[in-house]
């Protein structure tokens, strides 16, 4: 099972993600963000068969999908003002979107970001403009292809807690959140060095 | 040249005890070939054809006798006793094994120096002008601004992983030699009417499959707002950029995709966010860095030596290396000097542990213990005094390092090619050495003059074939090696991407193709003419007429 890291420690996770079921129905592909003269991505997004089929849990807190948040808000008003709800974006999902759904992302106490690969760094930017663009300030989790070597940077891009790949020693990676002591340059958690210290004394 | 304070030392030796843990998690079977991939190469490390090939990075450019000693060592050590210097400047070498890797970091982290980088999806090393804080030309020094890039650019959380590699250059020179308009993105550093630096800026160029030159996003940056700037446009690629198909993953694709109109909207839009912010550089900041660079202590001397104009005066190969190898200072009676990594039927671009020992030593003895490396593969000894300058010729030669063929058609660049790398479709280095053997008359080269060929094994073109005024490009037609020419590619401010000839010839055909090349050029040519200028004047036809006519008459 997959374990959490959260302020530098293994925690128990009390949210449970909610994952559409996979329908036999044709794959949906859709185009990245605002760049839609391009050619399609190929990055695949649920379809409305997926969606309608979702089985959300009666109780206890849980990471729905955007899309299907924006299917079924109607009736989960109650639980989101009772906070049992976070969000899940997907990192081929446009910022924008999240953001018209939510003007004040605050009122969300969770947002995790879909690592679909390991490779994919769109992750970092996303976690960048939730913290600094939206200031979001409750608890944003990176979740799927989650490793060690993510760590450092997904600490510095914004995030506080990472659910590791289930089959990872996740005690092991929380070494990698410290990998470094005085990186070079800005991010969300800090200035550039040059802000921080007086080289010119060292 | 920079050195580095506690901060720069903690980071360095903090990546090797990092890839030092990584390694040994990949050994023991915890990380997968496929997971352990990314987190090699943004170290430097290929896993090629007969071994791994190591990069390790020489920030634009810059080496110190002391860690060109440690390289010697290391070439000694862990590999079969030379190096290479690609068009990146940086130095790669063959045959280190990957357990002895973390080893090696922590030896060069010794002298300040790493492989942070030097391949995968991030920011590349940043290349600049080999002649950098010297030439006549310069109206800006960049090295401040380009280590400052440097420090930026190193473990950059949010571009830690891009859609694809990604290649900064930096000029501040009136003609360009760093090429800017071939790199993701290009700094043109300048001064404006009222002595203010200023950037211009050029986005989405890069050779490979695609070959773009770059296009101007921004005329005139003020200096203090680079990373910003820089940050803007590489989050709207991160974000956008193609990652479903990596031929197609460049920021150039973007651009050309978006259109330049468009691309810039966003990243001003972008921008709108970040300028003025925290990564404003301050001036005490470019102070610091600034101070790492300045000029040499130099003596005040004559803009003549007369043992210098004797020595050229009589003997030949003398004057011929001076012509060739010797170059303008901006400092009255100083010239700048370049090693030949290229002499004839040699790899271009090797250096054996040996000569890399000669190189430093010529460095301390003559040029302030400094040395270059440069995007052709040459080495450069910067600050040389006119005296001592036949006494460096003397050495450089005895160690094989005086071929006087700077800019000539033997100064061929070229990748490892299928000798070593896995990527490419052909050799390169065997076809450099036939043409090298079929030009090695001196005095014809020199007759020939000034005249760049660039050879890549494959459309990856580390070679930059396309920029070649003879460009050769290795190709697969069937599991067999053929090779596709171009001419009229140029460097510079004027760059232009060459034009293919026609049908793509055999390996034993090559050294004869581009003897007829030469004999239109002598042909046809003014008395002014560079190689490059009779193409451009006549086009590609009489060229092709030659090369292709007897063979397809008969």
């Amino acid at each position: 099972m997959s374990q959490l890291i959260k302020k530098n420690a293994i925690v128990a996770d009390d949210w449970t993600r909610v994952i559409p079921p996979t329908l036999g129905d044709e794959v949906v592909r859709k185009q990245a963000g605002k760049v839609v003269l391009f050619k399609l991505h190929g990055e695949e997004t649920f379809s409305q068969a997926q969606i309608d089929a979702t089985d959300i849990p009666a109780t206890g807190k849980i990471i729905l999908p955007l899309p299907v948040w924006i299917a079924k808000k109607t009736m989960l008003g109650a639980r989101m003002d009772a906070g049992e709800i976070g969000i899940l974006v997907a990192t081929h999902e446009p910022i924008e979107q999240l953001a018209a759904e939510f003007p004040d992302l605050n009122i969300l106490p969770l947002i995790a970001v879909f690592v679909e690969r390991f490779a994919d760094g769109r992750n970092f930017t996303l976690g960048n403009w939730i913290r600094t663009r939206y200031h979001f300030k409750n608890e944003l989790r990176a979740v799927g292809d989650v490793l060690r070597d993510q760590l450092f940077f997904l600490k510095r891009s914004g995030y506080d807690s990472y659910l590791i790949r289930a089959d990872r020693n996740a005690q092991e990676a929380i070494a990698s959140l410290n990998d470094f002591n005085h990186p070079y340059q800005g991010a969300t958690d800090d200035v550039p060095v040059w802000r921080r210290v007086n080289r010119s004394q060292l | 040249m920079y050195k580095y304070d506690a901060i720069d030392q903690t980071i360095v030796d903090e990546r090797v005890a990092q890839y030092r843990d990584q390694t040994r998690r990949y050994l023991a079977g915890e990380l997968s070939d496929d997971e352990f991939r990314p987190l090699r190469l943004q170290n430097g490390l290929y896993i090629q054809r007969h071994a791994p090939m190591l990069r390790i990075a020489v920030p634009y450019g810059m080496l110190a006798s002391k860690q060109m000693r440690k390289l010697a060592d290391i070439t000694k050590k862990y590999d079969r006793g030379y190096g290479h210097f690609s068009t990146r400047q940086n130095l790669q070498i063959n045959w280190p094994k990957l357990e002895d890797v973390p080893e090696i970091l922590a030896e060069l982290a010794t002298v300040e120096m790493h492989a942070i980088q030097t391949s995968g999806n991030c920011i590349r090393n940043i290349t600049t002008d080999q002649f950098v804080g010297i030439a006549p030309d310069e109206v800006v020094d960049p090295r401040a601004i380009a280590e400052i890039m440097r420090q930026w650019s190193t473990f950059h959380p949010e571009f830690a992983l891009l859609p694809r590699k990604f290649k900064i250059a930096v000029s501040g020179t009136k003609e360009d030699r760093a090429v800017v308009q071939m790199h993701d993105i290009g700094l043109e550093f300048f001064k404006d009417s009222s002595d203010q630096l200023r950037i211009k800026v050029w986005v989405g160029g890069g050779l490979g499959r695609t070959p773009i030159l770059g296009t101007v996003i921004e005329e005139s940056l003020p200096w203090q707002h680079v990373l910003s700037y820089c940050e803007a446009i590489i989050r709207i690629y991160n974000i956008h950029g193609r990652r479903d198909n990596s031929y197609k993953a460049r920021i150039k694709i973007l651009v050309k995709a978006l259109g330049i109109e468009e691309f810039k909207q966003q990243v001003e839009a972008e921008w709108a966010h970040l300028k003025d912010g925290p990564l404003t550089i301050t001036q005490a900041e470019l102070d610091r860095a600034a101070k790492h660079f300045e000029p040499m202590p130099y003596e005040t001397l004559p803009a003549y030596d007369t043992s210098f104009d004797a020595a050229v005066t009589s003997n030949p190969a003398f004057a011929a290396w001076v012509k060739r190898c010797v170059h303008v200072h901006k400092q009255a009676g100083y010239r700048a000097v370049t090693l030949s990594l290229k002499p004839h039927g040699k790899p271009p671009g090797d250096i054996t542990t040996e000569q890399m020992h000669v190189v430093a030593d010529l460095a301390d003895a003559y040029s302030f213990g400094e040395l270059r490396a440069s995007h052709e593969q040459n080495l450069i000894l910067a600050d040389v005094k006119l005296s001592d300058l036949f006494a460096v010729w003397e050495k450089a030669r005895a160690a094989g390092l005086a071929t006087p063929n700077i800019g000539l058609l033997t100064d061929i660049i070229c990748c490892p090619g299928g000798d070593f790398c896995s990527l490419a479709n052909a050799k390169s280095i065997p076809i450099a050495e036939a043409i090298q053997m079929q030009f090695d008359n001196l005095d014809y080269l020199h007759e020939i003059g000034e005249l760049e060929l660039n050879i890549s094994g494959c459309m990856n073109a580390c070679g930059h074939h396309h920029v070649g005024h003879i460009g050769i490009l290795g190709v697969d037609k069937d599991s067999e090696e053929w090779y596709q020419v171009s001419i009229g590619g140029k460097q510079g401010n004027d760059a232009s991407l060459g034009s293919v000839i026609g049908r793509s010839f055999a390996a034993e055909e090559m050294p004869s193709v581009i003897q007829k090349l030469i004999e239109v050029y002598v042909q046809q040519r003014t008395p002014e003419e560079r190689f490059i200028d009779t193409v451009r004047r006549l086009g590609l036809a009489p060229f092709k007429a030659h090369v292709y006519g007897e063979k397809e008459a008969a």
